[in-house]
């Protein structure tokens, strides 16, 4: 059984389906692009599989479990973690305390211990320090850690998000546009990064991204979107040959 | 001179040389007897000011995390003094423990409120949560009144039979500062600093900074963002029950309508000092604290609330986001 299978998915607007009978299944491990000319409906998508919209009908099963139309937090709980089209960082968070706020899904202590700061207490913010610094170093960024986040040059906000998207321990990583606004040699680096993050972890990462070379040169498996549905789906190989997704993004009949 | 001298050394000295004494003491006199009442009201002003500042964290906490006014906190207070009132002062209860009680009461009261009134309003236009915020305002006020009438009980004073506090004697005795002005403050100083820690070094204070900041991204990154509402409110309301029991040992006539002017002052004070900004609620509060009390003191009694609401029209002419507001970017 696939780590994510989406079923039959679709989500209406009133009168807009903005996204009809998607099925996608992503195993573990594996790297999944997403893809698709503007408002196909790509991050529509990642708002249902994360809980932010409810789907009008559809399943999405996370390793066995039901997870459609719970709360983002739940779902975050569950295994599934983000990183957005714009960056949306706790700005006025240093870069650590970013790190931390996604990791206390993990670490739990009795409020009475917290109040109280008994040892136990002091243990797991220690543990806490020790594995956000850890999550930053992987990223290059544990120097950083006590500037504001928005002090951060933008690439290093991207890589911090995704570093704060780990931090919830996720079974499944969506990335929304991870390249957006970086020059080649970020881009050609930001490749090496998601694919450590997938060895290293051993996760699902599924990607959404505009930048062909990066998801062709990355991605084992692609669904292309147009209008809310799926035209298309294979390696990047077939992809790039398929005339009907040639044809949604130069248009064409 | 080497030193600076303080007005009642300079007093002592000039009476003390004989070609002084006389007219120049006598004018003296006056000075120094105007600089001790200035220095005395500038006291109290920071002890109201102590009060406004521990009601305003509460509505600028509020605001921060749920983005919403919450109207009836003033309220709050009042019902947290008369859970005071009764247990302290017609039981007799330990004050300490009847303070403790009112902060239980005003925790719950305020999660209840929340959690009827509010949530259910999550998603609503803001200008729906404010009418409803009103709307419970006036409901604890009529409740009160309904429970208790509207006749004024005068309120003991939590701090007046303390062995720990005395009234402290400054310059000879020129200079009383009483005992409730000395706990007001002290109590604002120990929670701010409190309420500073939790926020910046615990992971319920990390949950609330990044659902003030941005909710979604929160709520995505495994926050429950109710329940981190919740807790600020209920944090809010406990504060708001120290600064009940506080305000009414100072002025003490306590009725149904005691916390609604307080509130609005409360409010003014945060949204003067930078509504969201937990030091700006501190800030504000204190100065609105000491211009109201020495524009009652200097300018007219009756005109000192007029001053502070003027106060703010002019703040928000000059500084739109408040003294230490931070400036809102919108992102398209």
């Amino acid at each position: 059984m696939a780590l994510l299978e989406v079923s039959n998915l679709g989500i209406a607007f009133g009168g807009l389906q903005a996204v009809a009978q998607l099925d996608l299944k992503i195993e573990k491990g594996h790297l999944y692009g997403l893809i698709g000319p503007n408002g196909a409906g790509k991050t529509t998508v990642f708002n249902m599989l994360t809980g932010v919209y409810t789907p009008t009908e559809g399943n999405i099963v996370l390793d066995g479990k039901d997870i459609t139309g719970k709360s983002p937090d739940l779902i975050s709980k569950a295994g599934v973690a983000r990183t957005f089209q714009n960056i949306r960082l706790f700005n006025d968070m240093s870069v650590l305390d970013n790190v931390k706020v996604a990791l206390h899904n993990q670490i739990r202590y009795s409020m009475w211990t917290g109040i109280l700061r008994l040892p136990a207490y002091r243990e797991k913010e220690h543990e806490m320090d020790r594995e956000a610094l850890r999550l930053l170093k992987i990223f290059d960024l544990d120097k950083e850690a006590s500037l504001k986040a928005s002090q951060l040059p933008y690439g290093k906000q991207r890589k911090l998000e995704i570093a704060r998207a780990l931090a919830t321990n996720p079974k499944l990583l969506l990335l929304d546009e991870p390249a957006a606004g970086m020059n080649p040699n970020e881009t050609a680096e930001l490749m090496n990064t998601v694919r450590s993050v997938r060895d290293q972890f051993g996760i699902a990462i599924l990607l959404i991204e505009h930048d062909m070379n990066f998801v062709m040169g990355i991605c084992e498996e692609i669904t292309v979107l147009d209008y809310g549905r799926v035209i298309a789906h294979g390696d990047g190989k077939s992809i790039r040959n398929n005339p009907k997704v040639i044809a949604a993004y130069l248009g064409g009949d | 001179m080497d030193k600076i001298l303080s007005a009642s050394d300079v007093y002592d000295r000039m009476m003390s040389c004989p070609h002084y004494s006389g007219a120049v003491a006598i004018v003296l006199r006056f000075e120094v007897y105007y600089r001790m009442q200035f220095l005395s009201y500038l006291i109290n002003g920071i002890s109201l000011g102590s009060v406004y500042a521990l009601i305003a964290l509460g509505y600028t906490m509020v605001y921060g995390i749920a983005k919403m006014l919450n109207f009836a906190h003033g309220d709050v207070i009042m019902i947290g003094s008369y859970v005071v009132f009764f247990t302290f002062g017609s039981f007799g209860w330990n004050p300490a423990v009847a303070i403790i009680l009112s902060m239980i009461v005003c925790t719950v009261l305020g999660v209840l409120v929340e959690r009827v009134a509010y949530r259910p309003l999550r998603e609503a236009p803001s200008l729906a949560v404010l009418i409803t915020a009103i709307g419970v305002s006036y409901l604890l006020q009529q409740v009160a009144q309904l429970l208790w009438t509207s006749n004024p009980k005068s309120f003991p004073s939590v701090v007046a039979n303390s062995s720990i506090f005395k009234p402290l004697q400054l310059f000879n005795g020129q200079l009383t500062i009483s005992a409730e002005t000395i706990v007001t403050i002290l109590a604002c100083i120990v929670i701010m600093v409190a309420l500073l820690y939790f926020i910046n070094h615990t992971p319920a204070g990390h949950a609330m900074q990044a659902v003030s900041e941005d909710r979604g991204a929160a709520q995505l990154m495994g926050v429950n963002v109710n329940a981190t509402i919740s807790l600020t409110f209920a944090i809010g309301s406990a504060l708001a029950a120290v600064a009940g029991a506080l305000l009414c040992s100072s002025y003490p006539t306590l009725q149904p309508t005691t916390g609604a002017m307080p509130g609005i002052k409360a409010f003014v004070a945060a949204v003067f000092g930078g509504i969201g900004s937990i030091p700006g609620a501190f800030l504000g509060g204190v100065l609105l604290g000491v211009i109201e009390n020495l524009s009652k003191a200097y300018i007219s009694t009756q005109l000192s609330d007029a001053i502070v609401f003027l106060v703010l029209i002019v703040v928000l002419l000059v500084k739109p986001t408040g003294l230490l507001g931070k400036k809102v970017n919108v992102k398209v």
